[in-house]
């Protein structure tokens, strides 16, 4: 199971990646949302992937028996998930309200913060 | 409660029955006490008038939590307090060593100048967009972030920072704040990601995320594990946070852009919390792993100073200028991490604090000076000293300051650094930082004399003040200038600081006794 979702990890980041060499953001942004599940999905892999039970410790029993899916990386992705779709959100809206004011997505093409040819500091007085 | 029976591995001393210890609540009071004031301040959105009221005393509040805490770590060495009564490595920890502390205290002494600032420098709208809570909400991520045990979670308090500094850069979505917040936005959000990448890999090699865990097993893991690349991805993550070079270029595009309080803090805390990251990491949990990048680290350092500082000579804009001098301040603590000695560690330890306060300063005192004249551009100002020989006295020992020239903060921790590379025989790095500091002196001092020093354009504006600064803006200025004096002046305290602090990253045994208190007994 583990090659098959390092393969899907690897080739999720691949294709994030190259959206995020892309100028437009909302491909940037579509960069982002799938980075996000690609790692969600390299934490639950490195969590090991298993079929088996759930790690309860049966009635009379101190430890676990046997093999047992392990619990914590189903907890952290969680939180990642949490953290990452309300920062898609505000992005996403954060985005919106750019192209809106910029009228523009291109990337090369906000510079109302860095404008180009800018006057070089004054060399005397 | 203890587990009865004869079981694999006894588990029983996980159970803490003990209470927490009054002091002990310390550890996690000031994050506690940020939340929620931010959410009391949440509450009271709209009623702006109240918003500074509240907000103010609450800093007082987190300030002396934090000093007391840092008392507390002084006095009985690194403290810890577990969440749910689970004993590391079950349940999470927030662990207050030196170095914690030491940067919590002075963070929220920075927290409490903004917040003062913000009083006259935040309008109504902004008031109403939330300044107040953000402020409160981000100081709970960087004290989090600096207090936290645990790496998952520090990933978490870098995100509730992120978070909220996304909320304190777009205050009144202004055309030059949403251009400057899109680009600061999605790179921090990409740096995230990979710190998170490099935690599931983490913790895939480790099964824990305790940091204490981590260093006593590091040295095992370590021949079989690909540690290496590991640390290397913190290292790309944490120096995207910290404004590295080359990953840097979102910070001279975002930092002018919020109001002059929010940029203040953002120059004087976001990156830092990077660099304790870098320090944290790099430095305690991964010290072989450091030592092998440590040239790479160092090439990273000398570019960084060197560069920044060149692009704040090449600003016009006396904001965007300062946003370079933050970035050439974070070569000088990449240079200390490279170094990786007892004295560099304790230099970047004891810049990084100088550097909380004085680029929060100089943000402050360029707001103040604009007020005087008018505008941010040199091209366009002059005659301030005539307007305010106070303001400009005050900006003045700032620029002495962030150039490292003495009697300020900013000399000690460059001689440490500067010391500390010749003992190593690292010449070409000493040289960039003596370079680095003969090039901001240049440009200070040329910001200097052509807004402060140079008459202005006319007569009639030679003493026509354009806004008079308000009193609250001023206090602030000067709070943080007496605190940049007075560590210059009496700089053994801090430097003694400094050096215990980056002794408990190097050896880091009584960080782990701290949160394994049952090994101690074995």
């Amino acid at each position: 199971m583990e090659p098959i979702f390092a393969l899907l990890v690897g080739a999720l980041f691949t294709v994030a990646i190259y959206l995020f060499l892309s100028k437009h953001i909302i491909r940037v942004l579509m960069g982002a949302a799938i980075l996000s599940n690609g790692v969600n999905l390299l934490i639950f892999t490195a969590g090991r992937v298993t079929r088996e039970v759930p790690p309860i410790i049966p009635h009379g029993a101190d430890t676990l028996t046997g093999a047992a899916a392990n619990p914590l990386p189903q907890a952290l992705i969680l939180t990642a998930i949490v953290i990452s779709f309300s920062f898609f959100a505000f992005l996403l809206v954060l985005s919106y309200r750019t192209f809106h004011e910029l009228k523009t997505d291109d990337s090369d093409e906000m510079r109302v913060a860095e404008p180009v040819g800018e006057p070089v500091p004054p060399l005397g007085y | 409660m203890a587990v009865e029976g004869a079981g694999l591995q006894d588990f029983s001393a996980v159970y803490v029955l003990q209470p927490v210890a009054a002091a002990d609540w310390l550890v996690v009071a000031p994050v506690v006490w940020c939340i929620l004031m931010g959410a009391v301040l949440l509450m009271l959105r709209k009623r702006t008038d109240l918003q500074p009221l509240i907000a103010i005393p609450a800093l007082v509040v987190l300030a002396l939590m934090t000093l007391g805490l840092l008392a507390h770590v002084l006095t009985s060495g690194t403290v810890t307090m577990t969440m749910g009564r689970w004993l590391p490595p079950f349940g999470i920890s927030f662990t207050a060593d030196l170095l914690g502390a030491f940067f919590a205290a002075t963070s929220s002494l920075v927290a409490l100048a903004t917040g003062i600032y913000g009083r006259s420098d935040v309008d109504d709208s902004g008031r109403r967009y939330g300044f107040y809570p953000f402020l409160m909400l981000m100081m709970a991520g960087i004290i989090g972030a600096f207090l936290t045990g645990d790496i998952f979670n520090l990933y978490v308090w870098f995100e509730v920072l992120l978070i909220s500094s996304f909320g304190l850069l777009v205050l009144g979505s202004e055309r030059l704040q949403l251009d400057g917040g899109i680009k600061y936005a999605f790179l921090n959000l990409i740096a995230t990601t990979l710190f998170l990448v490099a935690t599931g890999y983490l913790y895939g090699l480790f099964g824990t995320l305790n940091m204490a865990d981590i260093a006593v097993k590091a040295s095992e893991l370590r021949g079989t594990a690909p540690l290496m690349t590991l640390v290397a991805l913190y290292l790309l993550a944490f120096a995207m946070k910290a404004a590295a070079f080359p990953v840097n270029f979102w910070l001279p595009a975002s930092y002018h852009t919020p109001r002059l309080a929010v940029g203040g803090i953002f120059a004087g805390l976001l990156t830092k919390v990077g660099v304790y990251a870098l320090l944290r990491i790099l430095g305690m949990l991964f010290p072989v792993e450091r030592e092998e990048l440590s040239f790479i680290i160092a090439v990273a350092a000398a570019l960084t100073m060197v560069l920044g500082v060149l692009g704040a000579m090449a600003q016009n804009d006396m904001r965007r200028a300062m946003g370079y001098l933050v970035i050439s301040g974070i070569g000088m603590m990449m240079a200390g991490l490279a170094l990786g000695s007892p004295a560099g560690l304790s230099g970047a330890i004891f810049y990084a604090a100088h550097s909380m306060v004085v680029m929060t300063a100089l943000y402050f005192a360029v707001g103040i000076g604009a007020q005087l004249g008018g505008d941010f551009r040199l091209t366009a100002s002059g005659g301030l000293y005539a307007r305010s020989a106070a303001i400009s006295a005050l900006t003045l020992m700032l620029f002495f300051s962030v150039a490292g020239l003495p009697p300020f903060s900013g000399f000690w921790p460059k001689v440490m650094l500067v010391k500390a590379s010749l003992d190593i025989g690292a010449w070409w790095l000493a040289a960039a930082m003596l370079l680095t500091g003969f090039l901001t002196t240049i440009t200070v001092a040329r910001i200097w004399v052509l807004a402060y020093w140079r008459p202005a354009k006319s007569e009639a504006e030679e003493t026509a003040i354009v806004a008079p600064p308000a009193v609250g803006a001023v206090v602030a200025l000067v709070g943080l200038v007496a605190l940049t004096t007075a560590a210059g002046v009496w700089p053994e305290p801090l430097v003694v600081l400094a050096q215990d602090a980056a002794r408990g990253l190097i050896d880091p045994s009584s960080y782990i006794l701290s949160v394994f208190p049952g090994e101690a007994a074995q």
